[in-house]
């Protein structure tokens, strides 16, 4: 405890769309609560705080950290090891820090594919003069420096030794809190292993309230294409949901909205590998009588890859090593 | 999964001793048998397969055909009873939507298509195993060493990465 008798917090966004920190705002009125126990001594998204702040702080100062983001640059490595250094839990908080989340699809393609998109051929771009950001650039002022691009994502755990890690793009509300609960006191206690907490040991489908008639995949659709029956398991009806491959914890929220499950929660429990699992759901699930047929179905899909490890490709066994 | 240390440390693959190395996953009804029998009957084939048994092609998860990729296998084959002769009755017909699937897979993911077969083999097909050892042997001879683990190592997409030497 702090001198004040309080926890210290502190969350930091790397390779993220920042929605991980709203996401710890949604846990709505119980802030307040998490506000009397605990003291948020560094927030990027939310105050005011440096990295020189917390490098001056001692070791182990903060109780509890949230890291959301993959690692993409080199900033994001140091203030992982530093944060690492100050915090007694570091968790790691949404799909990115966890699994590698959207930005590691990127880990398909080599650094030089995406600069080219990204600073040359790009429809939208303007870059007559074809800059690339570079690590160093000299200017009268002096050498100036900004972080290195790395080749690939990597997940906190790739860096770092995590403690726990709330899955989820972004994490729901009531999952936070109860992580944030078990965590605080001391309910899962097994640390510096990447302990999933704020989920279930179940999939998607345990939770999912639609019908299932228990009929086999005809052709595979998608949501623009036709409207779906409601109440009928969508897999069912030919969308390809990532319900039977990813971890529960979600409640199944884009299944009550009518949408397909993305697969943001990650590979299920029993399974490391969310791609290949849902390959291994899929066998069993086509109405498929010849070989033919089931390479013309298969054909319908139109990006597995991408898919299926929408948010795992970092904890993907083959880590898109090429 | 994979083990960077080790692939670090381990010497690199020379032309002139390196091997290909197959992993077989054959199902116990048909294929394991049809292997079998090519022995039996003295063909002969190259050593290059590691076979492993197991009982019914539809239970290969298709993990296991990563796992082999991650961790420095150079091929793959996944052999089961044709369509219609499955001990399990549908086994395979599993097999046959997910080895389509995991083969579009493994080239997004920049494995070559010469490197993952799946066939059917019955028990009375010796010659047709012998085959087509010989012949993904050679393919995979032709491209090459995969050597997964390096090439993760390599491309810093690895669990306990020292980024340092990335820093360029």
């Amino acid at each position: 405890m702090g001198a004040n008798g309080k926890l210290k917090v502190g969350m930091y966004w790397a390779s993220s769309c920042g929605g991980c920190d709203i996401s710890l705002l949604e846990i709505g009125p119980r802030l307040l609560d998490l506000i009397k126990v605990a003291d948020v001594v560094f927030w990027p998204c939310a105050a005011d705080f440096k990295y020189q702040d917390v490098a001056h702080y001692p070791d182990g100062y903060m109780h509890l950290c949230f890291y959301n983001g993959g690692i993409r640059n080199s900033e994001q490595e140091e203030v992982a090891r530093l944060l690492r250094k100050k915090s007694q839990t570091l968790i790691a908080y949404g799909a990115c820090a966890a699994e590698g989340g959207i930005p590691a699809l990127a880990n398909l393609k080599s650094r030089a594919e995406i600069y080219d998109v990204v600073y040359h051929t790009n429809p939208s771009l303007d870059n007559r003069d074809g800059v690339e950001p570079q690590p160093n650039v000299e200017t009268p002022a002096g050498t100036l420096e900004i972080p290195t691009f790395y080749p690939g994502v990597l997940r906190l755990k790739d860096i770092v030794p995590v403690d726990y890690e709330i899955p989820g793009c972004p994490p729901q509300a009531d999952r936070v809190w109860e992580a944030i609960q078990a965590v605080v006191t001391g309910a899962v206690p097994p640390r510096n292993a990447a302990v999933k907490v704020g989920c279930s040991g179940k999939t998607v489908c345990d939770d999912c309230a639609l019908e299932k008639k228990l009929t086999k995949i005809k052709q595979f659709k998608r949501h623009h294409e036709f409207r779906p029956e409601p109440g009928w398991c969508l897999l069912e009806q030919g969308v390809l949901c990532m319900g039977p491959a990813t971890r529960s914890g979600c409640g199944a929220l884009c299944l009550k909205a009518g949408m397909r499950c993305e697969g943001c929660y990650g590979p299920p429990a029993n399974a490391e590998d969310q791609g290949t699992s849902m390959v291994g759901a899929l066998g069993a699930l086509l109405d498929a009588q010849s070989e033919d047929r089931a390479q013309e179905m298969v054909a319908q899909i139109a990006d597995p890859t991408g898919t299926f490890y929408r948010f795992s490709m970092s904890s993907s066994f083959m880590k898109a090593a090429q | 999964m994979v083990d960077v240390a080790t692939a670090r440390e381990q010497p690199q693959a020379t032309p002139t001793t390196w091997e290909p190395r197959i992993i077989g996953f054959l199902c116990y009804w048909c294929s394991y048998t049809g292997a079998d029998s090519a022995g039996t009957a003295r063909m002969k084939y190259p050593p290059n397969v590691d076979i492993i048994k197991v009982m019914c092609s539809g239970r290969i998860d298709p993990e296991l055909i990563t796992t082999a990729f991650a961790n420095g296998a150079d091929g793959v084959i996944v052999l089961g009873c044709h369509i219609g002769d499955c001990h399990y009755i549908s086994g395979n017909h599993k097999t046959m939507v997910r080895m389509p699937l995991m083969r579009r897979i493994l080239q997004d993911l920049g494995i070559e298509p010469e490197r993952f077969r799946h066939e059917w083999v019955s028990a009375a097909e010796g010659e047709k195993f012998s085959k087509l050892v010989a012949e993904i042997t050679e393919q995979v001879r032709e491209i090459g060493p995969l050597n997964w683990p390096q090439l993760v190592y390599e491309r810093g997409v690895g669990h306990g990465m020292d980024l340092k030497a990335w820093g360029e």
